[in-house]
C-alpha cells in the first residue's frame, strides 16, 4: 500500500506562536480521499488537528483546503491525485525533483494548507463569514418578486432555467475565493462566489431587478470590471461553476443588453475594443487606451492620458512606440473581418454556447456528425446545381440552427 | 519545420522587439514561419466577452487560414492569444453543429475551419516539437549564472483542462524546463504563476498594478537577475509600467523582463541589441551584470 507524507498547516492565532508544518505518514490506497488521510491522522495520532468536514460527498462544501498548492475539496481529492500535482502555487510547496521518490517516478508528499484570501481560525478552519459569506450578502441573493406576484406558480421557460443551472451548482466552499488573484491584491473585490451567484439571479426571468442588480455591480469600483481574467476560480471550483464565466456573463448583459456606463471605464473600454479591432484588424494600443477614457478629448481621458505621458516617453525614447505607430492606423483590417463585426454583431440574438450544458460530443457523435453534414452538403449542392444558387442558400437559415443549437442543450 | 506563424498584435505594435527577437530566433532552431498576415486580433477574451459567436467566427477565420498554409501546425507568441484561441477552438471543436454555424459566417469568404487545428505557443513548441535535447545542443552560450525567475502569467496555464496540461504535458513547468536548458538557474518566487494584472489597468489602475509591482518585488527578493514571460501583455505591466508599478507599491524595483525568445536568442549566440533589449524599460543591459553571466564580451 502506498505511503504519504501528509504535512499539515498548523496555526492557533490565540497560542501566540507562528505556524508549523506538522508532518505525519498514512498508508492508504491512493484512491482514498485526503480528507480520509487527514480524519486517520486526527483520530489515531492527534485529536487537535483543526479541520471543518461534514458530508464527504463533496456536497456540503465545508472542507475546502489547498492540497500541493491547489484549493478545492479535501473530500473529493485523492490522495494519488493531490501528489501527482508536485507543486504547486501555495506556500513551500514541495517540490518532487531531488527527492528520494523522484527515482520512482512519483511524489508522495502531500501539503494541505487552509484556503487562502480569508483569516485562519485554527489550523485548517478559515473564517468564511469574515470574507465569503460577506460577499454572498453583497449581492442580495434571494430573488426580488416581480410585482403583482402571480396568483399560481411562474412558470419559468426551460432554456432559462438551463442557463443558470450553472451557477446553481455552487455549494459555496469557498475554493474560488481562495485563490482569487484581484482579492489577494484587492481584498474588497466582490469576487468569483459571489458574482457567480448574482448571475442565478441576473439569468432569472422571475426576478425583478436584473437593470439594478447589473447597474449595482457595474458601478461598484470593487464590482465586475475588477477580475482580472486570471482563470484561477475556473481550476478550483469543484463542482465546474466557473465563476469567471459567469463574471463575463455579467459584463455582457451589462455592457450589451443594458448598455450601463460605468464609472470604471469598463463599458467603454470593451466598446472601444471592439470598434478598434473592427477597424484596425488588430490592435491599435494608444487609440485603445483614449477610447476607453471616451476618446481623446473627453474630460475623463485627458488626466488618464497626461497621466500616462511618462509611460509614453519612455516608450519612444526606447524606439518601442515611435510617433507614427502612436498616431496613426497602419494597419487596416481586411473588409471580409468588419463584415464578420457587422453582420454577427448587427444580429437582434447573440448566440452562445455553454460547453458545461451542452457537454462535449464523443468522438463517435462528432465524426457521425461530420458525415451527416457532409451529406446534407452534398445533397444541397446537388439541388443548388438542380436550381438557381439564391435557392441552396435559403435552405440552411439562421434562424434554424440558433434553434436546434438550444434544443441540444435541454439534454444536458 | 514550417509553421502558420500568428504573432498576434502587441508582438507587432508597444513590444515590437517580440515580434523581432522570434524572426531572429527562428531560423536557428531550423522553424520556417509562415506568418498570417490577413489574419485579425484574437479579442483577448473582450470580443468574447461583447460577442461569444464574433468571438469565435473572428478566431476560426485565423485557423482556418492557418489550415490553408502547408504549416504543420499553427504557432503563437502570445500566452493571451493561445488562451483566447483555445477557448474559441474548445468550443468550435467540441460541437458540430456549433462549428457548422461559425463555418457559415465564414463561406462567404471562402473559408472553412476543420476540427482538430493544433495551436502552440512558442514554448510548448520548444518543448514538445523540437525538443529540449535538440535546444540544448544549439546553445552556443550558456546563460551561466544567470538567475531567471518564470513568470508564466495566466493564459498559458489556466484552466488546466482546456490547455491540456496533463502529466504527459506538464505545460505549467516547461519554462523551468527551458531556463535549465539554456544553462540558467531557475529561480522560485511567489509571482510564478501569478497575474500580471494587465486586463484591468484601465478599469482599476491601482489594483492592476499593485499586481506587477508585488510580483517585481518578489522575485528581487528572490535575487533573479530577469524574468522571463511567454506573454507581451504581461511584458507590458511588468516592464513598460514597471515605473508606475514601483510608484504604487512604493519600493524601487528595476528587474529587467525577458520575452522567451529573447531568452532563448541570448544562448543561441545572438547579442541583446539584435534582441531588441535596448527597447526594455528596465534595460537588461543595463541591469544584468553580464561580465559574470552570458554575454561578456558581447556589444550590448
Amino acid at each position: 500500500m502506498p505511503e504519504y507524507t501528509l504535512k499539515i498547516r498548523r496555526y492557533d492565532p490565540q497560542s501566540g506562536e507562528a505556524a508549523y508544518w506538522d508532518e505525519h505518514t498514512v498508508e492508504m490506497p491512493e484512491t482514498q480521499s485526503v480528507l480520509d488521510a487527514i480524519l486517520q491522522v486526527r483520530n489515531e495520532i492527534d485529536g487537535s488537528i483543526g479541520i471543518r468536514c461534514s458530508c464527504q460527498q463533496a456536497i456540503c462544501g465545508s472542507c475546502g483546503v489547498r492540497m500541493n498548492g491547489k484549493p478545492g475539496l479535501a473530500c473529493n481529492t485523492h490522495l494519488g491525485e493531490a501528489a501527482r500535482r508536485g507543486h504547486g502555487t501555495g506556500s513551500d510547496a514541495p517540490d518532487e525533483r531531488g527527492t528520494a521518490n523522484e527515482a520512482e517516478g512519483r511524489n508522495t508528499i502531500i501539503a494541505v494548507e487552509p484556503m487562502g484570501n480569508m483569516p485562519v481560525i485554527r489550523d485548517l478552519i478559515v473564517d468564511m463569514d469574515q470574507v465569503h459569506w460577506k460577499k454572498i450578502q453583497r449581492v442580495t441573493p434571494w430573488l426580488i418578486n416581480k410585482e403583482p406576484v402571480p396568483e399560481r406558480e411562474y412558470i419559468v421557460p426551460h432554456e432559462n432555467m438551463v442557463d443558470v443551472t450553472q451557477t446553481m451548482a455552487c455549494i459555496q466552499c469557498g475554493a474560488c475565493v481562495s485563490d482569487c488573484l484581484s482579492m489577494e491584491i484587492d481584498p474588497g473585490f466582490v469576487g468569483p462566489a459571489a458574482l457567480a451567484k448574482a448571475y442565478r439571479f441576473v439569468g432569472d426571468p422571475r426576478d425583478a431587478e436584473h437593470a439594478e442588480r447589473l447597474k449595482d455591480l457595474s458601478e461598484d469600483e470593487q464590482g465586475i470590471y475588477d477580475c482580472t481574467h486570471c482563470f484561477n476560480c475556473i481550476d478550483a471550483c469543484p463542482k465546474g461553476v466557473d465563476p469567471m464565466s459567469q463574471i463575463m456573463r455579467l459584463r455582457r448583459k451589462a455592457g450589451s443588453d443594458f448598455h450601463i456606463n460605468d464609472r470604471n471605464n469598463g463599458y467603454r473600454h470593451e466598446h472601444a475594443f471592439v470598434k478598434n479591432i473592427r477597424r484596425n484588424g488588430i490592435l491599435h494600443e494608444s487609440d485603445l487606451l483614449a477610447d476607453s477614457y471616451g476618446g481623446k478629448f473627453h474630460p475623463r481621458a485627458v488626466p488618464e492620458l497626461i497621466g500616462s505621458l511618462p509611460t509614453g516617453i519612455t516608450g519612444l525614447a526606447r524606439g518601442k512606440m515611435t510617433p507614427q505607430k502612436l498616431l496613426l492606423h497602419q494597419h487596416k483590417a481586411p473588409q471580409e473581418v468588419k463584415r464578420l463585426f457587422d453582420e454577427i454583431d448587427g444580429r437582434q440574438e447573440r448566440i452562445e454556447l455553454n460547453l458545461y450544458v451542452t457537454g462535449y460530443e464523443e468522438e463517435e457523435d462528432l465524426e457521425a456528425g461530420q458525415r451527416k453534414l457532409e451529406e446534407e452538403r452534398a445533397d444541397a449542392a446537388a439541388e443548388a446545381s438542380a436550381e438557381s444558387p439564391e435557392a441552396a442558400a435559403d435552405t440552411t437559415t439562421a434562424e434554424s440552427s440558433e434553434s436546434e443549437t438550444s434544443n441540444e442543450s435541454e439534454n444536458p | 519545420m514550417k509553421v502558420a506563424y500568428w504573432p498576434g498584435c502587441v508582438s507587432r505594435g508597444f513590444t515590437p522587439e517580440l515580434h523581432g527577437s522570434m524572426a531572429k530566433v527562428a531560423p536557428l532552431l531550423d522553424i520556417e514561419l509562415i506568418e498570417l498576415d490577413r489574419a485579425s486580433c484574437c479579442g483577448a477574451g473582450v470580443i468574447a466577452e461583447h460577442n461569444q459567436e464574433l468571438a469565435d467566427a473572428l478566431n476560426a477565420r485565423t485557423f482556418a487560414l492557418a489550415q490553408q498554409t502547408d504549416g504543420e501546425l499553427m504557432m503563437n507568441i502570445c500566452s493571451t492569444c493561445q488562451g483566447a484561441q483555445a477557448e474559441c477552438q474548445e468550443r468550435l471543436d467540441a460541437n458540430t453543429e456549433y462549428r457548422e454555424l461559425i463555418n457559415r459566417d465564414l463561406a462567404e469568404q471562402g473559408l472553412r475551419y476543420e476540427k482538430g487545428l493544433t495551436n502552440k505557443n512558442f514554448l510548448w513548441l520548444l518543448v514538445e516539437e523540437i525538443g529540449l535535447d535538440t535546444l540544448k545542443a544549439k546553445v552556443k552560450r550558456p546563460l551561466t549564472d544567470l538567475r531567471v525567475g518564470p513568470f508564466y502569467g495566466c493564459y498559458i496555464v489556466r484552466p488546466a483542462v482546456r490547455l491540456r496540461i496533463d502529466e504527459e504535458h506538464p505545460r505549467d513547468r516547461y519554462l523551468h524546463w527551458v531556463i535549465e536548458a539554456l544553462g540558467g538557474t531557475v529561480i522560485d518566487y511567489a509571482g510564478v504563476y501569478k497575474c500580471c494584472g494587465f486586463p484591468i489597468i484601465t478599469m482599476n489602475k491601482d489594483a492592476s498594478l499593485k499586481q506587477a509591482g508585488r510580483h517585481l518585488g518578489d522575485a528581487i527578493d528572490a535575487e533573479a537577475d530577469c524574468l522571463v514571460v511567454p506573454c507581451p501583455l504581461c511584458h507590458l505591466n511588468l516592464d513598460l509600467q514597471q515605473p508606475a508599478a514601483s510608484k504604487v507599491v512604493g519600493r524601487e524595483l528595476g528587474m529587467p523582463v525577458l520575452h522567451l525568445p529573447q531568452l532563448v536568442g541570448l544562448a543561441l549566440g545572438l547579442n541583446p541589441k539584435e534582441l531588441g533589449m535596448n527597447k526594455h524599460v528596465i534595460r537588461p543591459t543595463s541591469v544584468i551584470d553580464w561580465s559574470t553571466s552570458v554575454v561578456a564580451g558581447a556589444a550590448a
